[in-house]
């Protein structure tokens, strides 16, 4: 029988498979941080057990760490206690750990591709969400619970039910200034953030197979937003060249032989997909979400919704409590929207060619006057790179701070937030109330966008920038 | 684990959809080392003013409803991240068990690992149950039986067997996936035979 996918990576975790569909799962990488995994450690010295491949498992402090200068520690008492905790873990149980002055730091879903932690064809889990990045890697890549973190370190398994295949097909060329933010936010519009619940995603089509290794990762990383378990991609060259050489990636005969393996990753011919849908990567343009939830995107040349015109109630009255909170006017224009901060970052969108693509918006140009505006790089390799290539100046100059790699003000754990009320034109993934600051109005927009933001003062059409 | 049994509350209503984890806790709680102490933190964004002070108007500083152990939401409930604070604060709260029309995967799952019942039903029975809420009347809701007992009505609702199992007895998810041990250990040479590249050494 043809399979997919997911299907082939499924069977090939399977330690056991009970009758009634439950199943044990191998699990090849875990990734461990400071927020999900204190519980669970704490969960394993109660019992008494010890973490089974502590080769298996790599653990790096992202979400609380401060992004301005790290030699005065941190200030906070909580962030530092978690952080803190995390180390002293990480030492008790024999785990690798990027410390939080080591140039390899940067949030989890950054740093696992960067090392080449992160392979084809493996399962990889995470107390986080967004481990759906990795699955651009065509690993089976998801986020899990802090239960479920202290299950993988005793055990090396997972308990787990088989979800469906659900296929994404996007196909075409991306017009000019659209980028990969651009195709999920629409992908999320179209199928909405419960779309994918219950469901793997697999993304294919010529349009994803022509975009690169990072742009693949944006795409898989907001799989989540789609309410899918995970998202992935199949493997193929361009993967396979990324990983050449990468610190953890597989050596000499090990790299043939892993080799042999990745070039079978993909779906058979006929294989059977529970759900499909199919896009023209010619009709996305730039996209915002106005609204509190990733399924609210419009255009760039769309106006804000109209709760008036809806007919069901409750979308109704979710329409108006969204358009309340961010405190924006029925059938307003996109264009109109006034921003006060700017954050380019985040798993999402804090590597290296996202920062190249803002750059190239901003070079020679000066943000608005109002405006404040940062990029917190991916990880410190990811800043050391761009700074090799001189971006930092072109920011700096542009009026943008330059900060220190970690999650930020993507959440806003550390001291980076969004006061009540103010508006931020966000290349991170979530707009939910409050996520960037109690009171804060998000809208997500691509790299290239929130650089057309920062100068315009206003949510504005990156195309205008292009050269 | 705690175990679950039977359990009977007036049940408290949250008519809102897509009630995300940063609404059920907000990230300044996610702090703690520690899974116990969330309950008063719980929906903080709505049950607390900018000065810290409790807000009558929402549901659940309100008497009866701030000993609810039941709470019934709208659809895609525990949406957003899948960090286990959002169960933990609804516990700690004293809820332990969670109706809605749908639920987020990750939330749904992490329900379980904590003594936690979520229960899927129909949108016309939540509003049927919701009334209750509104009447404050008890209902009744049985694990054994996989039903819901209000008024003189039932409803059944489905549960995973195991899952039900495990609920019934408390049964600690580590401890059953250990006894596998020797699959896991075959699983594990195998995987060294064909896949050395995994082990990294
Ligand atoms: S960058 Fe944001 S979404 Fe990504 S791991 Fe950090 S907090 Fe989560």
């Amino acid at each position: 029988m043809p399979n997919t996918l997911y299907d082939k990576i499924w069977n090939d975790h399977l330690v056991d498979l009970q009758d009634d569909g439950t199943a044990l799962l191998f699990v090849d990488r875990h990734l461990v941080h400071e927020v999900t995994s204190p519980q669970a450690f704490e969960g394993l010295r109660n019992s008494n057990r010890k973490v089974r491949h502590p080769n298996l498992t790599l653990a790096v402090a992202d979400h609380n760490v401060p992004t301005t200068d790290r030699s005065k520690g941190i200030s906070d008492k909580e962030s530092k206690i978690q952080v803190e905790t995390l180390e002293a873990n990480c030492k008790e149980f024999g785990i690798k750990l990027f410390g939080m002055n080591d140039k390899r730091q940067g949030i989890v879903h950054v740093t696992g591709p960067e090392q080449g932690f992160t392979q084809p064809g493996t399962v990889i889990v995470c107390g986080d969400s967004h481990t759906a990045t990795h699955g651009a890697f065509g690993s089976l890549a998801f986020g899990i619970g802090t239960s479920e973190v202290e299950h993988v370190l005793a055990t090396q398994t997972l308990v787990q039910k088989k979800a469906k295949n659900f296929r994404v097909n996007v196909n075409g060329k991306l017009p000019l200034g659209v980028t990969s933010k651009d195709v999920i936010l629409q992908i999320i519009g179209k199928i909405g953030t419960a779309g994918g619940t219950g469901c793997v995603i697999e993304y294919a089509g010529d349009l994803i197979r022509s975009l690169s290794v990072e742009q693949r990762m944006t795409i898989c990383n907001m799989t989540i937003e789609g309410g899918a378990r995970a998202g992935l991609i199949a493997p193929d060259e361009k993967i396979f060249k990324y990983l050449k050489d990468r610190p953890m990636s597989p050596k000499d005969k090990d790299w043939d032989k892993a080799m042999e393996y990745w070039k079978n990753l993909k779906t058979d011919e006929g294989a059977k997909f529970d759900k499909e849908i199919d896009l023209q990567a010619e009709e996305i343009l730039p996209m915002i979400t106005w609204g509190t939830s990733p399924q609210d995107v419009i255009t760039i040349d769309e106006k804000v919704p109209n709760p008036q015109n809806e007919k069901d109630e409750d979308r109704k009255n979710s329409l108006e409590r969204s358009l309340n909170y961010m405190g924006l006017k029925p059938n307003m224009a996109a264009k109109d929207i006034k921003i006060d901060k700017v954050f380019i970052g985040s798993c999402t969108n804090g590597r290296i060619e996202d920062l190249r693509e803002a750059a190239k918006i901003l070079k020679d140009k000066k943000i608005a006057a109002h405006v404040h505006a940062m990029v917190v790089p991916g990880s410190g390799l990811v800043k050391e790179q761009a700074e090799q290539e001189g971006l930092d100046k072109i920011f700096v100059n542009s009026g943008f701070e330059w900060r220190e790699p970690g999650c930020s003000m993507c959440l806003a754990m550390n001291a980076d937030k969004l006061k009540p009320q103010e508006r931020c034109a966000s290349t991170s993934n979530r707009n939910f109330e409050g996520r960037q600051g109690r009171g804060g109005r998000t809208h997500l927009v691509s790299p290239g966008m929130a650089a057309a933001a920062a100068i315009s003062g206003n949510l504005d059409d990156v195309r205008k920038y292009q050269n | 684990m705690q175990k679950f049994n039977t359990l009977k509350s007036i049940p408290v209503y949250l008519p809102i959809v897509n009630i995300d984890t940063d609404m059920i806790i907000p990230k300044q709680f996610l702090k703690t080392i520690k899974r116990t102490g969330l309950g008063k933190n719980l929906f903080f964004e709505m049950r607390y003013d900018d000065q810290g002070k409790e807000i009558g108007d929402f549901i659940l500083n309100q008497n009866p409803f701030n000993n609810s152990k039941i709470l019934i939401a709208g659809k895609n409930f525990g949406c957003g991240s899948s960090r286990e604070h959002a169960p933990w604060a609804l516990l700690d709260f004293g809820i332990t068990c969670v109706i809605s029309s749908s639920f987020a995967d990750i939330f749904y799952s992490n329900c379980f690992k904590n003594g936690i019942l979520p229960i899927v039903l129909e949108e016309e029975k939540i509003k049927e149950l919701s009334e209750y809420a509104n009447r404050k009347e008890e209902i009744s809701v049985d694990l054994n039986e996989n039903k819901i007992v209000y008024g003189n009505n039932e409803i059944k609702f489905d549960v995973d067997k195991f899952k039900k199992k495990c609920l019934l007895e408390g049964l600690d998810d580590i401890a059953l996936s250990l006894k596998k041990s020797e699959k896991i250990e075959n699983f594990e040479k195998d995987l060294k035979n064909q896949k050395p590249w995994i082990f990294n050494d």
